[in-house]
């Protein structure tokens, strides 16, 4: 039941994307796998996400799969927040 | 305005190339080989007196009304089946042949009742109009002695008079006006390939029977109305004809339920619908549909229709109707105010897929200029976006790759994750005609659903795998056409990559992609699924069509790259009769993602980050665009949950009751500062919402609707929108309250921004497609008439690609406490959540949704067919009632969706695709027990809809 297992927050989802994206090119040809994940994430994920995302990252959070982290200097980095 | 003309010429057509010319009545006509005379003659405007045929069924010769006579040829033959010849003579008027015609007719009419003044029939009825064209004027024999036609006048028992049946909602059956020419048999079987109907009994006993002399609501009917529309008489008559009478004048439009996208003519008198009449030069339909389509319109004027727009302070104030400036410059005033004080990626949009192209280009087009950001999504998200990256990245584009015509030419049919018989029903009954004719199929499913074995069609292969598995099944296919060495070289050598190849077949030709080794999950004969990727591979024109059951999973795209991979390894792409064909959930789910849905493509699936791209469309609305992607629908719930996503506007999309893990939708929903729905209805969504903005239906507005097949069909405005506008109308009023210079007088104008933008619908005009009647996308200069089939010379992409596919199990697993999976699945005469035919009379049939589990699990746990039970999952419970069957395997339970009460998807995950975060619906590990009623969940749900719902009447000023 929902009541014994904590609601995930937006970071654990985050991480499990992440780490889900990454395993569909762990089984791809060897030379495209980091690409593979960057390309995916800037393609598809939006600014407040990568920055969590890096927030993350930076901090060394073990929780990604290796994958991930060799394709985390491909990933653009977020611009400061916008305003109206 | 007139009735549109349609001419019933008999007999079906011939697709024969070889020509062959006759003449008949003087008249020399050149006609296809294997045309009948009948229809020749009505293609030279000679009109044949006949009954028992038309050219929806094949030519059955029983009424004997359309005989003619042959120079050289004895006696007089009837001209629906007889075929022609080169050189004939064809007399269709001598005096041998009035006499026969008039004796038919008289005996006809002596068993047929004469109360033509008070007939729902009159002035659409053959009878009337044959008795008139053979000069009937007098019928000699009473009606005094054996008749069908009436209870005897002198109180004795008429045993071969039967009442009406009034079963069915929406048409009734009456005996007594019943001619026995089987047009309705033949359409049932031929048309809709049902066979629920027969003539039961011989000679004068003869009579038309639904099943085994049953009533129609409770025989196999599934009351696609195919029948009624075959009737040459009173015998099945709609109920609205009935209460109405006929109609005045026509107008062709596009059915608003599945991705089928059916042409319908819209029979009105004034601006009251009468009935929905398939059109017969639909090229999705060709002249069929199915109940909803037909029937279930009765939503439009439901009395729970909003009409006014509404708006509350907070979601547990009662509504407040206002008016329409008010309601628009309150959005305006909030919208600004959250962007100011949270950020301009604070608000977002839902397009919808139920409205048209144009207004969902409005509403992508409000947000990406008027919101400044990308944030908008559409229920694609939920269903198809792993079509769209799995198709993109292996061919280039996400469009299905055929016609629904090419389903005639297919030799092997696999249907992966699609119900089509109910989900699609009219697509299904082409397919099933096509199945008849021999075509064999492959059905890959955890349920044994309709097609796998329905009269006279029976699948070859049933591949029963376990939820989740699809991937290991469709990588084993593969390992078997590879290693057995049946894929098509020559094709892979001119159009695909031939190294991605070779890398891909050495990946699943791996001893672990062999049906034995992938057995222990999937739970397919290794044997079975053997004999299937060979009769695929080696059986001729292999089409795969595919429905949610491939997308809606952890590995979606990873399916749908699957299903590409071995359509172009066995050569099944470019041609008529193959291909990789989506079978679309909802009316525009194609139109909403052409038309810029995504948060990350502009309209024409390009990536907001390309430069070019976004030139064209800043120069056409004269704003700055952002090159960043915006956020998917549960991303944005996410972000609302962390509180920096605080204003949504959803135009005609129920996303509390349609997408995964309900409570979560209802939390993000619920932190958010300003929801705007605009629906027809108080939907689920609504219950979170602080201004409530009418929407209108399909019959109040012009437009245009993309169907599975591409296919751009004209939306025409048949009545007033009750409401008082089109949707469009109210997102450029909504525009203009913003800020934004908006001022189109006409959805034609927006398709011309459509076109001037996009490419691949550069010819489309609403004049262009009054001229072609429908085109397929891409429709530009090089493909001026549109695109039927698809990377007909190569691939969009240049060559096809290969992508390995390793099968990865889901997270969602079962164990001892949720041992069984669930999957969901939706039923004939439900669309969708529901929301429109709960309300039509469509609910007889489907009144509540069952739970449906294997008697060896039932009996397991207690469970009594039609018992209440508790279904639950990780994420929550719910109750329903169970419904006892083999369908599904042991192990696995089904629903369907169509009832907010239910709340299956309280029960779903937030598992979901990898590449496209579309949820896992199909796959969730429940448990199932007996229970006395409903769940906590659904009693605190119930109230807190209830009390949302209230609306307060309107504050009038004193005097």
């Amino acid at each position: 039941m929902s009541h014994d297992e904590p609601h995930k927050t937006t970071d654990d989802k985050l991480v499990y994307m992440a780490n889900q994206i990454a395993t569909f090119f762990k089984s791809q040809p060897e030379a495209e796998r980091p690409k593979g994940v960057a390309d995916h994430i800037n393609k598809f994920w939006e600014q407040r996400m990568r920055r969590a995302f890096f927030a993350m990252i930076d901090k060394g959070d073990p929780r990604f799969d290796p994958l991930v982290v060799q394709a985390a200097p491909l990933i653009k980095r977020p611009a400061k927040i916008a305003k109206a | 305005m007139s009735l549109v003309p349609e001419i019933d010429y008999g007999t079906p057509a011939s697709l024969s190339e070889k020509m062959v010319t006759l003449t008949i009545d003087g008249r020399e006509i050149t006609v296809p080989e294997g045309t009948s005379i009948m229809r020749a003659s009505m293609e030279a405007g000679i009109q044949v007196p006949k009954l028992c045929a038309t050219d929806m069924v094949d030519a059955f010769g029983s009424c004997r009304l359309c005989l003619v006579e042959i120079e050289g040829r004895n006696g007089t033959p009837a001209s629906c089946t007889t075929p022609v010849a080169a050189g004939l003579k064809v007399h269709t008027q001598t005096s041998r042949l009035k006499d026969i015609r008039k004796g038919v007719m008289e005996l006809y009419i002596s068993d047929h009742p004469l109360d033509c003044l008070t007939c729902a029939a009159n002035g659409d009825c053959e009878l009337q109009d044959m008795a008139g064209a053979v000069g009937l004027r007098d019928v000699r024999y009473g009606y005094e002695g054996d008749n069908h036609v009436k209870a005897r006048d002198n109180g004795e028992t008429n045993t071969r008079w039967m009442p009406k049946d009034e079963s069915n909602p929406y048409f009734t059956y009456d005996p007594s006006k019943c001619i026995v020419c089987s047009r309705c048999v033949r359409a049932c079987e031929e048309v809709q390939g049902t066979f629920a109907l027969t003539i039961e009994g011989r000679g004068f006993d003869s009579r038309v029977s639904p099943g085994m002399h049953e009533n129609f609501l409770s025989s196999e009917c599934v009351s696609c109305g195919a029948c009624v529309q075959a009737c040459p008489t009173a015998t099945l008559t709609e109920k609205s004809v009935i209460e109405i009478g006929q109609p005045e004048h026509s107008v062709v439009t596009t059915c608003a339920y599945c991705g089928v996208g059916c042409s319908f003519k819209a029979e009105m008198r004034g601006e009251e619908l009468v009935r929905m009449v398939p059109w017969k030069d639909g090229k999705a339909n060709r002249g069929h549909s199915c109940v909803k389509g037909r029937f279930a319109y009765g939503y439009s004027t439901h009395r729970q229709r909003i009409l006014n727009p509404m708006i509350r302070e907070k979601v547990s104030d009662p509504w407040r109707e206002v008016t329409w400036e008010e309601a628009y410059a309150h959005v305006a005033s909030e919208f600004r105010r959250i962007q100011y004080q949270y950020g301009r990626d604070a608000v977002g949009g839902i397009t919808s897929s139920r409205c048209t192209n144009e207004e969902t280009y409005l509403v992508q087009k409000l947000v990406r200029a008027g919101f400044g950001n990308n944030n908008v999504d559409t229920c694609a998200r939920v269903c198809h976006s792993p079509t769209g990256y799995g198709l993109g990245q292996t061919f280039g584009t996400s469009a299905g790759t055929q016609d629904f015509d090419s389903v005639e030419h297919s030799d092997v049919v696999v249907i992966i994750g699609a119900n089509p018989t109910d989900g699609h029903p009219v697509f299904g009954s082409r397919l099933k005609k096509r199945l008849r004719q021999g075509a064999k199929l492959i059905v890959i499913d955890p349920r044994r659903t309709d097609i796998v074995r329905s009269p006279h069609i029976e699948a070859a292969y049933h591949l029963p795998l376990k939820p989740g598995t699809n991937v290991a099944v469709m990588t084993a296919l593969a390992h078997v056409i590879v290693t057995e060495g049946l894929f098509d070289e020559a094709f892979i050598r001119e159009r695909c990559d031939w190294s991605e190849f070779e890398d891909w077949a050495a990946f699943v030709a791996d001893e672990n992609h062999s049906p034995e080794a992938v057995e222990k999950y999937t739970g397919v004969k290794p044997e079975d699924l053997r004999s299937a990727a060979r009769l695929f591979a080696a059986g001729g024109n292999g089409a795969i069509y595919y429905g949610l059951g491939v997308t809606e999973h952890s590995q979606g795209s990873t399916t749908v790259i699957a299903i590409a991979n071995l359509a172009m390894a066995t050569g099944n792409i470019g041609r008529p009769g193959v291909g990789v064909n989506p079978l679309r959930g909802q009316n525009n789910v194609q139109g909403s993602c052409d038309m810029g849905s995504f948060p990350h493509e502009l309209p024409g699936y390009r990536h907001v980050s390309d430069d070019a791209t976004r030139d064209t469309f800043e120069k056409m609305w004269g704003v700055k665009l952002s090159d960043e992607p915006g956020l998917r629908i549960p991303n944005m719930l996410d972000a609302a949950v962390d509180g920096t996503f605080k204003g949504l506007y959803v135009q005609g999309e129920d996303i509390l009751q349609s997408d995964p893990d309900t409570k979560h939708v209802a939390a993000g929903l619920a932190a958010m500062e300003c929801v705007v729905v605009q629906d027809l209805f108080l939907n689920e969504t609504a219950n979170y919402a602080h201004v409530f903005l009418p929407g209108s239906t399909f019959l109040e507005k012009d437009g245009t609707f993309t169907n599975a097949e591409r296919r751009i069909n004209r939306v025409r405005k048949v009545m007033t929108p009750r409401n008082g506008y089109g949707d469009w109308e109210v997102t450029q009023k909504l525009a203009q309250a913003m800020g934004l210079d908006w001022n189109y007088s006409h959805p034609s104008e927006i398709m011309d921004e459509i076109a001037a933008t996009t490419p691949s619908f550069a010819l489309v005009s609403y004049d262009y497609l009054d001229k072609m009647g429908s085109v397929q996308w891409p429709c530009n200069e090089k493909t001026p008439l549109g695109s039927p089939i698809m990377h007909i010379d190569g691939f969009v992409r240049g060559k096809g690609k290969f992508i390995r596919t390793e099968y990865v199990a889901t997270d969602e697993k079962t164990g001892p406490r949720f041992p069984l999976l669930l999957t969901t699945g939706r039923i004939l005469s439900q669309y969708n959540v529901g929301a429109q035919t709960r309300r039509t009379e469509n609910v007889v049939w489907h009144e509540e949704d069952r739970l449906e589990i294997h008697p060896h699990d039932a009996e397991n746990r207690g469970i009594h067919d039609g018992d209440w039970i508790r279904l639950a999952s990780r994420s929550g419970d719910t109750t329903l009632r169970a419904l006892i069957t083999d369908r599904v395997a042991p192990g696995v339970v089904y629903t369907t969706f169509h009832h907010p009460t239910t709340q299956a998807n309280v029960i779903t995950t937030d598992f979901s695709d990898w590449a496209t975060n579309c949820p896992e619906y199909k796959v969730t590990a429940v448990q199932v027990s007996p229970s006395n009623g409903p769940s906590e969940w659904q009693m605190e749900y119930d109230e807190q809809a209830r009390q949302s719902r209230r609306i307060t009447a309107k504050l009038e000023a004193a005097e």
